[in-house]
């Protein structure tokens, strides 16, 4: 009776939250419409305003270090793999959410945030308290040039995150596996790749066969209750699950303000080494065939 | 319309989605195909022939060829040289789309020029022939853009689109040539 009651409570707050979103700031960049929503307390970057998935990152206005979204959270299983990053490369910057809070966590940490569009970076900066200064960079590019810009002045980075694939389109050049090896020349010895991508669709097992031939074996991390799915590769081999449940340990308390609970992450931590749920002989998605978009239907 | 919209798929790994790469292969496809309308007119007026006509194709075809064999290579060169993306896309389109979309520009007034026979219908010959080749730019895109991407890679609906031109073509010259001998053996025949 009582949980009926919470959810009946839960209910309610979500339609009055929906009836009283006010929508602060609306305009249309090269790439997209951009909205920002305040609800009550809680503030959202939109790149549409129709469907509902079509939230790129929200802050609680009262307590903007507490994360928002389960996949903003599901990233930080980047830190099991190498718990000190000290380059960090973010590609889609969105409400510049990942950028602040690896700040704090690591002040010394070079952190560089590439963003297609300008606007965004504008946006970030107005309404998300998105911040910059000796150790944080961010540049209005194109993701892939920038990494095979990188590649030729011999740049490395110890976590590329690789946010670009919210939203309505899929930057297809972003998938193929010339890409994926072109990241992966970037990577320290200790370095590693997060990508928050897809779980549903067509795409699914193309993008995962992809990623095996180009680093093998990773980590899908994820949450049962969304459609997110974070890939977790690395140079090195994958360590151990006695290492993880280590560095679990001794991550824990410097996570929990932020709202993350690493031992959740680790519980939703699969393996592809022994956990391939994906159809051997799946075409690769490469630089002539890619079409992501539609695979995604 | 096909090879243009396999442009922005071409130069993505190089020079990105941003807005300027389309501005730089549609700006290269205007371009040429006003070059190409303009020197297809003028060659029109000396002996147009079919044959002639046929080598258009067939040159439009071999053209299209280096898309597909080197454009990792030139891209890779004009990367190098051209740090800004703007500029670095409308070099890459240049090299790759520019002399084989003035081949493919050639082709419609040659048509005109060749299909014309009576003073009083050329508009009427133009307008048809425009419609078809307007019809066919839309084909070929939508068709390349749903469900080639799908089917194949890039490169092999390039190839497909150079065998069909060269195929035309030669059709177009064999057809000329098996045509004019039998005139020939008409006019033997009534002269015998």
């Amino acid at each position: 009776m009582n949980n009926c009651f919470k959810y009946l409570l839960i209910l309610v707050l979500f339609f009055s939250l929906q009836v009283d979103a006010e929508v602060i700031h609306k305009e249309r960049s090269l790439y997209r419409n951009i909205l920002v929503e305040d609800n009550h307390n809680l503030r959202c970057l939109k790149f549409n305003v129709k469907t509902s998935k079509s939230n790129q990152s929200c802050l609680y206005k009262n307590d903007p270090q507490r994360l928002v979204f389960n996949y903003t959270k599901l990233l930080f299983s980047g830190l099991l793999i190498n718990n000190n990053p000290q380059k960090i490369l973010i590609i889609g910057l969105g409400g510049g959410t990942m950028s602040n809070t690896l700040h704090q966590l690591y002040p010394n940490a070079e952190i560089t945030n590439v963003e297609i569009d300008p606007s965004v970076i504008k946006v970030a900066r107005k309404y998300f308290g998105f911040f910059e200064n000796e150790h944080i960079t961010s540049k209005a590019q194109d993701g892939r040039i920038f990494v095979k810009r990188a590649a030729l002045k011999k740049q490395q980075y110890d976590w590329i995150i690789l946010d670009a694939f919210n939203g309505d389109y899929i930057p297809e050049h972003l998938l193929t596996k010339e890409f994926l090896a072109e990241t992966k020349q970037l990577l320290t010895e200790d370095g590693l790749l997060s990508a928050n991508t897809f779980s549903v669709s067509d795409l699914y097992a193309h993008e995962s066969a992809t990623y095996k031939a180009v680093f093998g074996d990773f980590f899908n991390v994820r949450n049962r209750k969304n459609s997110n799915r974070i890939i977790l590769t690395s140079q090195k081999p994958l360590p151990s699950a006695e290492i993880i449940a280590q560095r679990a340990k001794a991550l824990k308390n410097s996570l929990s303000p932020y709202g993350v609970n690493i031992f959740e992450i680790t519980s939703n931590m699969t393996s592809t080494a022994f956990d391939q749920d994906w159809p051997q002989g799946v075409k690769l998605l490469t630089d002539q065939y890619s079409p992501a978009n539609l695979l995604n239907q | 319309m096909g090879i243009e919209l396999l442009g922005g798929r071409i130069l993505a790994p190089f020079f990105g989605s941003s807005v300027h790469i389309w501005g730089s292969i549609i700006t290269v496809f205007m371009l040429s195909l006003s070059f190409g309308y303009l020197i297809g007119g003028k060659l029109s007026t000396k002996n147009a022939s079919l044959t002639r006509y046929g080598f258009i194709f067939l040159i439009a075809g071999i053209m299209v060829l280096p898309i597909a064999l080197w454009s990792t290579e030139i891209m890779e060169v004009i990367f190098l040289t051209i740090e800004d993306s703007r500029y670095g896309s409308l070099a890459a389109s240049m090299a790759l789309f520019f002399i084989p979309t003035i081949v493919l520009g050639m082709i419609s007034p040659y048509s005109v020029r060749l299909l014309v026979t009576d003073k009083e219908k050329s508009g009427q010959v133009a307008g048809k022939l425009y419609f078809v080749s307007t019809l066919g730019s839309a084909l070929g895109t939508i068709v390349t853009s749903f469900y080639f991407v799908m089917l194949f890679e890039v490169n092999d609906i390039i190839y497909t689109f150079s065998i069909t031109l060269i195929l035309l073509g030669l059709s177009a010259i064999l057809f000329n040539q098996y045509s004019q001998k039998s005139t020939q053996n008409i006019a033997k025949a009534i002269h015998e």
